[in-house]
């Protein structure tokens, strides 16, 4: 172990990030592209095994413990913090920055974490840090999602919280390894997770939070939350069955809804459930292959979806506009956005010599190894829905279909530099898989690149976009959203708890008059009785008061006798 | 009326393309004869599998979508009032 390794690598990006608002001009600049490169220098350096541990309670945490899973997970947080930063350089709120680090030291915190206690924390500080990003765009709408966004994140960290003390009571140990749900402390603990992932029935808070965030805020938000919750479930759940149709679920439901979105950025963060629905149903497959598929397809999933947000970050920055059907035709006048838009688009559809088409394919190929029929063709579907939803949708009514007349520049050189450097990786672990494939998990005995492969998978995306083109007068954009599991809790659930609150104040209102009432009332008796008028009070005459005790002592004289 | 305007978006360029395409997807559903793939079950062992699977899953998913829409969607004004 030496000195260089034994420093938690996660807090070089929360402690730097936390230091960033007091940097000013271009010492900002460099530090927060800095941070990243000296993670991943430190990510670099870690033997496998605790390299930092200590003593909490009676537990002892391993703060530090990397191996080939967590190494993968921790690199390409720290490549997406990196080029996060660089395409945030010109973002005014610096609190967004801050918060983008933090979240990408937290996502390295957990994929490096030993043990369930340090994953906790890192988790929650996560959501924090999240939820700062929706917040720092600063608007009325970005305020009301971002608490929407704590809500459902709150819950899910009660879970994950309830779920690590069963655990550890049942076990008495903290050590995070590879769980079967059966008790009630593993079953908490997978729904936490999942809640994180987007899993159904709470997927809506992805699509709700993350379009609300800042043109750069966005493309922070798509890499760490979802990404981290597939890797604990790739190390805490590996093979639970449930997680197939948990996944083919999500990989549908994004479909489904991003085909029906309007905003731009509300079809991609659609397509994120979808793209970790591909992960989970790899992670439920649970063979090394499957395994290894869906390590690869987040690593890959995490640049191209960047990549995907950034361009349409750019289109948002330049123009200021969001919808579709305001859109079109911009490819005239930002051809590198539109150009690093459509390689984004042609990788999340595992388009031969992109990068989803060397990772995803292996999830297809988990599945058919397990003669999983249903999985395999719904997967092949999936394939098919994504080139529509994502691989055509968003290009084509972004940068195509009408002419809106909006002519904007492409944006300024660091947004242009970070959408650059990530063309180049999609294409270039499209071209060259070698390198990725060495870091994950398993040995890889997959070649992607065989005759019978590509032709298949250009039928699957070709035809794919005919039907996009033939259906193209169904898919006109509409001035709409579409109702999810949200609508109970922004409308009947807004009601029914507004209403419980204004008959509690109500309640507690009248209880109040009622006390009051009541010991004014007291008050008053008491002071008649004792004040400076009242009958106790009165003083009077000595002579009175010896007749009286005469009296008295008259009456106890005749008693004792009788 | 063509004058002005991007050369992608002339309607002979369009033409172009559409040909380009449908060339394209000829091509690569032809090469299915030549290909001797490995079918795991069966039926994505059928001629051009892939392309006619892609194409009907594509038709299918965009019309459930329509259906699911025709109950879900709302003016994008919806929320607004909160």
């Amino acid at each position: 172990m030496t000195a260089s390794s034994a420093f938690p690598p996660a807090l070089v990006l929360i402690l730097g990030g936390l230091l960033l608002p007091l940097l000013r001009g271009y010492a900002r600049g460099i530090a927060a592209l800095a941070l990243p490169l000296l993670t991943m220098w430190l990510v670099w350096q870690l033997p496998d095994g605790v390299s930092l541990s200590a003593r909490f309670l009676e537990y002892r945490l391993e703060l530090v413990e990397a191996d080939a899973l967590g190494r993968l997970f921790a690199i390409i947080f720290a490549i997406m913090a990196f080029a996060g930063a660089l395409f945030a350089l010109n973002q005014p709120r610096v609190a967004e920055l801050a918060a983008g680090s933090v979240s990408a030291g937290c996502a390295i915190g957990i994929a490096l974490a030993g043990d369930l206690i340090t994953l906790f924390v890192f988790w929650e500080v996560m959501a924090v840090a999240s939820i700062v990003i929706v917040w720092s765009r600063g608007t009325e709408e970005s305020y009301r999602a971002s608490m929407r966004y704590l809500q459902i994140h709150l819950l899910g960290g009660v879970l994950l919280m309830a779920g690590i003390v069963a655990q550890v009571a049942d076990t008495g140990t903290i050590a995070f390894t590879a769980m079967t749900p059966g008790t009630p402390g593993t079953w908490l603990i997978l729904a936490g997770f999942l809640i994180n992932a987007g899993a159904p029935p709470l997927s809506v808070w992805l699509p709700d939070a993350y379009p609300e965030a800042s043109y750069s805020g966005t493309v922070f938000l798509s890499a760490f939350t979802t990404k981290a919750a597939v890797y604990v479930l790739l190390r805490g759940f590996p093979g639970v069955e449930v997680l197939i149709y948990v996944g083919l679920y999500m990989m549908l439901y994004g479909i489904i809804y991003a085909l029906l979105e309007n905003d731009m950025r509300r079809i991609l963060a659609y397509s994120i459930v979808n793209q970790v629905g591909f992960m989970v149903t790899g992670i439920g497959i649970g063979t090394e292959m499957a395994l290894n598929g869906a390590a690869a397809h987040a690593f890959t999933h995490i640049i191209y979806k960047a990549l995907l947000l950034m361009s349409a970050g750019s289109v948002l920055y330049m123009t200021g506009k969001r919808k579709c059907s305001d859109l079109g035709g911009l490819f005239q006048s930002m051809p590198i956005t539109t150009l690093c838009g459509i390689v984004g688009a042609l990788s999340i559809s595992s388009f031969p010599l992109t990068s989803g088409f060397i990772s995803k394919s292996m999830i297809s190929q988990g599945a058919a190894d397990e003669r999983l029929l249903i999985p395999w063709f719904l997967l092949a579907a999936g394939s098919a829905g994504v080139f529509l939803h994502a691989g055509i949708k968003f290009p084509w009514f972004v940068f195509f279909q009408k002419d809106s007349g909006l002519r904007p520049p492409d944006p300024p050189l660091n947004m242009r530099l970070a959408m650059v450097l990530f063309s180049i990786l999609c294409i270039g672990l499209g071209i060259w898989p070698e390198p990725l494939y060495a870091l994950l998990p398993y040995p890889v005995e997959y070649a992607p690149y065989s005759v019978p492969h590509v032709v298949n998978m250009l039928q699957l995306l070709l035809f794919s976009g005919l039907a996009f083109f033939i259906m193209l007068p169904l898919m006109e954009r509409t001035l709409t959203i579409t109702l999810d599991i949200d609508w109970f809790y922004r409308t009947v659930g807004k009601r029914v708890f507004g209403g419980a609150a204004t008959l509690t104040s109500n309640l507690l209102r009248g209880f109040e008059t009622a006390v009051r009432y009541w010991v004014g009332a007291l008050i008053a008796f008491t002071f008649r009785q004792a004040g400076p008028q009242g009958v106790l009070a009165r003083t009077g005459a000595v002579g009175s008061m010896v007749t009286w005790v005469v009296v008295l002592l008259g009456v106890y004289l005749l008693l004792y006798f009788v | 009326m063509n004058e002005g305007k991007h050369w992608l978006v002339r309607r002979r360029s369009i033409r172009a393309l559409w040909i380009v395409f449908v060339a394209v997807l000829a091509i690569v559903a032809v090469g299915d004869v030549l290909i001797h793939g490995h079918p795991y079950f069966g039926l994505d062992g059928f001629f051009a599998f892939y392309a006619w699977y892609g194409f009907l899953t594509c038709i299918g998913m965009i019309l459930f979508a329509k259906a699911v829409g025709a109950f879900l969607k709302r003016e994008d004004t919806y929320y607004d009032g909160e």
